[in-house]
């Protein structure tokens, strides 16, 4: 009796370990294969990169609807954008991808690059009414691997309040000169100049992109004489006390927190700060950043895409198809990006967006400007030069090397 | 991610099914089952150990080993490489200052954290009033958790409206860049992270000295050793044994300090603060391509330098026992 409770205890525990054991077999060699989409077939999954929008939210409602219109049940799931990329790819290498996935645009080319997205030509996805610049930013070797749901960009917000005090006339600022003449004019008022963010992540090279372009070098060229013109303006400015030197450190958060505190004549930040520009208390304008010599530098294109993600059972692309195609529809599309405070990708919705906002103008035109991080074929090749860019930023500003050492030794890294 | 969801989810059932076939192995009884239990029994926890440690150890040294890009990571084909991650990293004009950092930043840390704990420790001991509640207020910063005490510490650290520049100001300092100068960064995380690192030695020092007998104390006063006498011939020597698992389990802790780094400056700015740890990171995860090959050799170096100390503690735990 007893010896018999122990032999049943003993092989419970035998059985245990040897189901853990082929547990651990099945997982790893990769095949798991369930999860995200093959538990029910009438489910759909979409990640996003908005975790700021709840259950409750007018985001979350329209993907349900979404669903509800195509027939089939929603399970969305939202990430960290710099979480999103790394998830995709693991999720790609378990068979587990998304049936729908909204992604930043510049790691499209890298996820298209690793056959994870299909193309518009699987998925049926039609991209015609979308602004080519914009869409260029998910295009490579002329295949298209989605649709973008919104673009933002860069431009210079100034405080009214501070250039009047500081006796600067904005339309006096038109080229570099005259903008960092109207910088020093603020600095002699006792204020501050202006706030940006030069961090050390793809935040600081999307913030030095249009002072960058704006001079005239081109991406394949870091170390040429108009990039090192462009980071000499950013170093000059650190130097003379126009811009703080905390932009070293500085999310675009942290920047806006500065230009918040209403010391700060100007500050280049994003579309999607608009809202709390309005809250921040001061009178405000919004200015295209300019070129070295005058006119409107390009700015690169922020915002996400929508993508439909490889999957085992292709007969699921149909409805993903219908999917994307209710997220981006014209309707839609205006309400995602007001919530979003993104400029619209199709001339329709701008347009509808300037319309009901004309505080929008200067935004479209800017999106309209815009470039993307990945297009010029440039791809799965802009990450590493990116990330030569922002190490070169850093250590000029910080004074460790000169602002041409610092892009001749990125320049050669990139090689 | 499937291993931690999944495991637990099949585990209980064939608990129950195992109570069915338990007839059969009654009849095979042999000399040998004893030895068959004893297997059994470790099973479990050898098969927790090769679940969650030997496996992705191995897949980690495996992915060190192996060229990939994203899409041979997606598709699983990436070719064997040998060493040839671990020469990109050595190559890689990051790998000295990491290196130096890594020594620095640990052995400085390690330093202060040990004197100021043991310190605090020696005047806690003293047992005066509100001693407990002070001791108490001590661990706070091992309370909270790390994204919180880093993001403090980098807003009062900042260059123009940090509270400590404002303090430094207010004493006619001019204004220190902590985060943004190549030559400040260092010094400031390594500040932040000796904060963190007291309570622990606090901690264990304090209770190595509740085992140091207070007879000791009273005999060596009637000898009339005075204070500094007592604690070097007596707190110091008697608390060996805890100082050294201290000391050893700080360092190891220590190297692998990751996520004040990266919260404080993220390793700049120029690499000046970049240690292994956020070395590892800023490749496997910092750019829109990840590195995972060199992301994952560097780990495996910081593997190999805390096992190398692991196995230093395991002989001097050893020797321990022994005397």
């Amino acid at each position: 009796m007893n010896s018999s409770s122990r032999q049943r205890r003993l092989t419970a525990a035998a059985l245990t370990a040897l189901a853990v054991a082929t547990t651990a077999t099945a997982c790893g060699s990769g095949s798991g294969g369930s999860g995200a989409n093959a538990a029910d077939s009438g489910t759909y999954t979409i990640w996003d990169p908005y975790p700021q929008f709840d259950k409750g939210s007018a985001w979350a409602k329209l993907l349900d609807s979404c669903g509800t219109e195509a027939g089939v049940k929603i399970k969305r799931t939202a990430f960290d954008t710099s979480d999103l990329s790394n998830k995709a790819l693991l999720a790609a290498q378990q068979d587990n991808s998304a049936d729908v996935l909204i992604v930043d645009n510049p790691v499209v080319s890298t996820l298209a690059e690793a056959g994870v997205l299909t193309t518009t030509d699987d998925n049926k996805l039609d991209t015609s009414k979308v602004d080519p610049n914009l869409l260029a930013a998910g295009q490579s070797d002329a295949k298209t691997y989605g649709t973008p749901i919104g673009a933002n960009t860069l431009a210079l917000y100034y405080n009214k309040e501070v250039l009047k005090e500081a006796g600067v006339d904005i339309a006096s600022v038109k080229d570099w000169k005259s903008l960092t003449a109207a910088l020093q004019k603020v600095k002699k008022a006792g204020k501050k100049g202006v706030t940006f963010s030069a961090i050390g992540t793809e935040e600081g090279s999307f913030q030095f992109l249009p002072w960058f372009w704006g001079s005239g070098a081109k991406l394949t060229e870091l170390d040429s004489a108009q990039g090192v013109s462009a980071l000499s303006l950013w170093k000059d400015w650190l130097d003379k006390g126009y811009a703080p030197n905390s932009v070293i450190n500085n999310t675009q958060t942290t920047s806006w927190q500065e230009f918040a505190s209403g010391d700060y004549a100007f500050a280049e930040n994003g579309t999607w700060q608009l809202a709390n520009a309005e809250k921040a208390g001061f009178d405000y304008g919004v200015l295209p950043i300019p070129g070295a010599d005058g006119g409107n530098a390009s700015a690169p294109t922020g915002g996400e895409f929508v993508t439909v993600p490889v999957q085992g059972d292709t007969g699921r692309y149909a409805t993903s198809q219908k999917l994307v195609t209710c997220l981006t529809s014209t309707d839609n599309l205006y309400d995602t990006d007001t919530t979003l405070s993104y400029v619209a990708p199709t001339s329709e919705v701008q347009d509808k967006q300037v319309a009901a906002n004309a505080e929008l103008k200067p935004w479209v035109d800017a999106v309209k400007a815009a470039k993307g991080r990945t297009s010029d074929e440039l791809g799965t090749k802009y990450p590493k030069i990116s990330e030569q860019m922002w190490k070169a930023v850093q250590s000029a500003l910080s004074g460790s090397t000169s602002p041409k050492d610092a892009l001749s030794a990125a320049q050669s890294a990139v090689k | 991610m499937s291993h931690t969801t999944e495991v637990p989810h099949r585990r209980p059932t064939p608990g129950h099914s195992g109570a069915g076939p338990t007839t059969p192995p009654r009849a095979r009884r042999r000399p040998g089952s004893q030895q068959f239990a004893a297997w059994a029994f470790l099973a479990p926890v050898t098969l927790y150990l090769v679940l969650f440690y030997a496996y992705p150890l191995y897949r980690n040294i495996d992915l060190s080993l192996r060229n990939y890009t994203v899409r041979s990571f997606v598709q699983g084909d990436a070719p064997f490489t040998g060493v040839e991650n671990y020469r990109t990293v050595f190559d890689d004009p990051t790998f000295a200052p990491a290196l130096l950092h890594t020594v620095v930043f640990t052995a400085v840390c390690l330093v202060f954290q040990y004197v100021i704990g043991l310190a605090l420790a020696v005047f806690f001991n003293q047992h005066f009033r509100l001693s407990a509640t002070l001791r108490a207020l001590f661990l706070v910063p091992w309370l909270l958790p790390l994204i919180v005490s880093a993001s403090t510490w980098s807003w009062m650290l900042n260059s123009e409206s940090g509270v400590v520049n404002a303090l430094l100001g207010a004493v006619g300092v001019d204004q220190v860049n902590w985060l943004t100068s190549p030559s400040w960064s260092l010094t400031s995380v390594i500040i932040a992270n000796i904060w963190i690192g007291v309570p622990f030695n606090l901690v264990v020092l304090y209770s190595g000295l509740q085992s140091v007998p207070a007879a000791l104390y009273e005999a060596a006063a009637l000898d009339g050793a005075g204070a500094w006498r007592r604690f070097w011939s007596i707190t110091f020597p008697l608390l060996r044994p805890v100082s050294a698992i201290t000391l050893l389990l700080g360092l190891v802790y220590t190297l692998k300090v990751f996520d004040i780094i990266w919260i404080m400056t993220k390793g700049g700015p120029a690499d000046s603060s970049t240690t292994f740890a956020t070395w590892s990171y800023q490749l496997g995860f910092g750019n829109l391509v990840p590195a995972f090959g060199p992301g994952a050799a560097v780990g495996n170096l910081l593997v190999v330098a805390a096992l190398v100390f692991g196995l230093v503690y395991v002989r001097v735990q050893r020797k321990q026992a022994l005397s």
